[in-house]
């Protein structure tokens, strides 16, 4: 299998095999996708917690101490259960993204090592104490650890969302030709970046809604029942007021995000609203359904059925004009010298000229050549041919492939990116009418509503799965943004030997997730207990 | 003070209830991922196949300039 040094090389230069890339990407997102559904429950639920913790501390009455402990367990099965499943990402990096992880060098390395040092001990140890806690520490240190568990939660989030933002957009760096990676030059560009900014508030703020929507929901549960009123009017209250700041707060991040994009990832921002030629005045769809035509001058292309679309509203939303030029799909493939994009071919020609530098310069290290070694690295040093050629570095790898290949999948960007801003619509909705009927007593008179609130309680996982699809694959073919695709950051392995681990993890996945709904339903029916 | 500590930590793993299940999944899940996954199918590749970042970069470069 693939821990054989000799097959490594045999595939070393043979001609990469798409089924492997893909193989590869699957195992990563299924990976990622099964890490995700525990994160933002932990970053979301262990705030809820600590505000809890606090109007106990604050109010000295039982009913808070009920409450909180009984989320503090919820909160405390999904973390055991999460816990580490990131780390298989790592093997990743180093099995089957080896190029990937060596030209990235320390931009991965710096963040994650700091999130081990500072966040995941700061997050162990304060976890204890917020468990063992009860009667052992005073009660204000007892609530420090709650809330120091909560921070150093976001602040394990941090480092990792840096390195995917340096992926999405590669600042603060210069590639080092000589070692093939990438080395830091400014590390507050890299943690400072608009995209690691905004990219950090709305995943945060999401999170906080995912919490707070499911503390609703199993809420209203017990509601339903008529089990425990009192404490699933006093839960709800709490995460319908953190629902609403975080709903409000997430639309906010992700307009910004998507302003961020459509000028730092066009493709992307295209592909998520089937844009494919550019205009002025550009709409905004608001719901549409597709099928592929296949005759079209970029085959495939996607066709709308049916769409309902709001004037203006695209250009809008990025230029805060409807006069904004906003480029479609076939703008950026076959260039728009007007609005000053350089066609694919052009960009995929002067990558090729990167790559051949890169090459030569190699051969002439190993030669001895200084004079050629020299005049060749004087290259990676000089703005101006850092600027004409190596900015299109990755375009290179698509010499004599298909243009179609720089283009992302149009119908899965554009579902994930409406099913995400559709619900988090819904989710906004849902806890202001949950926050209003609370502060009218009323929360818990109506049943449908109550079914309502507990149907919505898995949807966040969906919308914010659909929100990191839009992220990941919407950049494709990027592993590093118009300077690494993923055809040049994956270890060339038997695609069998990636199919094998993909399926171990698939079982061994979804043993845990059954564990962790089987567990997790036992404690909710058990309820808070403890009267 | 480090007698308080470990007692802390000491009780509070004895009392456990349902946190002993937890620890028995976190157990095993770290045992499959680190003693069978890391160490049978997840290797760091240019760690363990070469002795210094010079041969690591050359091999990196090798590949990413023969696409």
């Amino acid at each position: 299998m693939y821990w054989n040094k000799s097959l490594i090389l045999n595939h070393m230069l043979e001609s990469i095999d798409m089924s492997l890339v893909d193989w590869s990407r699957g195992q990563f997102a299924l990976t990622a996708m099964f890490h995700w559904i525990f994160v933002p429950l932990t970053l979301g639920l262990s705030f809820i917690v600590a505000f809890m913790h606090t109007i106990y501390v604050k109010t000295g009455d039982e009913e808070w101490k009920r409450i909180t402990k009984f989320w503090m367990k919820l909160f405390g099965i999904n973390f055991a259960i999460g816990v580490s499943t990131g780390i298989i990402l790592e093997f990743e990096f180093g099995t089957n993204w080896s190029n990937y992880s060596w030209f990235v060098g320390d931009i991965f390395g710096a963040p994650l090592a700091l999130e081990g040092i500072f966040a995941f001990f700061m997050e162990s140890t304060f976890i204890a104490i917020m468990f063992f806690g009860w009667n052992k520490v005073s009660k204000r240190f007892h609530l420090t650890a709650s809330w120091l568990t909560a921070f150093g939660a976001s602040l394990s989030a941090i480092w990792i969302l840096v390195a995917n933002a340096w992926m999405q957009h590669p600042v603060g760096t210069a590639f080092n030709p000589d070692m093939a990676r990438n080395e830091m030059t400014n590390f507050w560009d890299v943690i400072f970046s608009d995209v690691a900014v905004n990219k950090f508030l709305h995943t945060i703020t999401s999170s906080f809604l995912l919490g707070s929507v499911f503390v609703i929901g199993i809420s209203a549960w017990f509601l339903l029942r008529k089990r425990e009123v009192l404490f699933a009017r006093r839960s709800t209250v709490v995460a319908a007021v953190f629902g609403v700041i975080a709903a409000i707060a997430t639309i906010a991040t992700g307009d910004t995000s998507a302003r961020i994009m459509a000028r730092k990832q066009p493709m992307k921002f295209a592909a998520m609203e089937a844009l494919y030629e550019g205009q002025t005045h550009a709409p905004l769809v608001a719901i549409g359904a597709m099928r592929t035509d296949t005759t079209k001058r970029l085959n495939p292309q996607e066709e709308f059925i049916f769409k309902i679309e709001i004037p203006n509203a695209l250009s809008y939303m990025v230029f805060l004009t409807p006069n904004g030029y906003i480029p479609g799909i076939s703008d950026l493939v076959y260039g728009n010298e007007e609005q000053g994009f350089m066609p694919y071919e052009e960009r995929i020609e002067r990558g090729a000229v990167a790559i051949q530098t890169l090459k030569e310069l190699k051969k002439a290290k190993e030669r001895g050549d200084e004079a050629t070694y020299s005049a060749l690295r004087e290259k990676f040093n000089d703005p101006v041919w850092l600027d004409e050629y190596y900015q299109h570095f990755g375009y290179g790898y698509y010499k004599g492939r298909e243009l179609k290949e720089l283009i992302p999948n149009v119908k899965l960007s554009f579902y994930s990116f409406h099913v995400m801003v559709i619900l988090g619509g819904h989710f906004l909705i849902i806890s202001i009418v949950a926050l209003w009927l609370s502060l009218k007593n009323r929360w818990g008179n109506h049943k449908w509503l109550l079914w309502v609130a507990l149907i919505t309680m898995p949807m966040p996982w969906i919308a914010s799965q659909a929100g990191w699809v839009l992220t990941e694959l919407g950049r494709q073919p990027w592993v590093v943004y118009e300077l690494m695709p993923t055809i040049s950051a994956v270890t060339r392995l038997k695609p069998a030997a990636v199919q094998l681990t993909f399926w171990i993890f698939l079982a061994t996945f979804t043993v845990l997730f059954i564990a962790e709904i089987k567990i997790m339903v036992t404690q909710i029916k058990k309820g808070p207990g403890g009267k | 003070m480090f007698r308080r500590v470990f007692r802390f930590y000491y009780d509070g793993f004895r009392k456990m209830t349902w946190g002993r299940k937890l620890w028995g999944i976190i157990l095993v899940k770290l045992f499959i991922m680190f003693a069978i996954l890391r160490l049978f199918f997840f290797p760091d590749l240019l760690k363990r196949d070469f002795s210094s970042d010079e041969e690591r970069a050359d091999y990196v470069l090798e590949q990413i300039t023969n696409p």
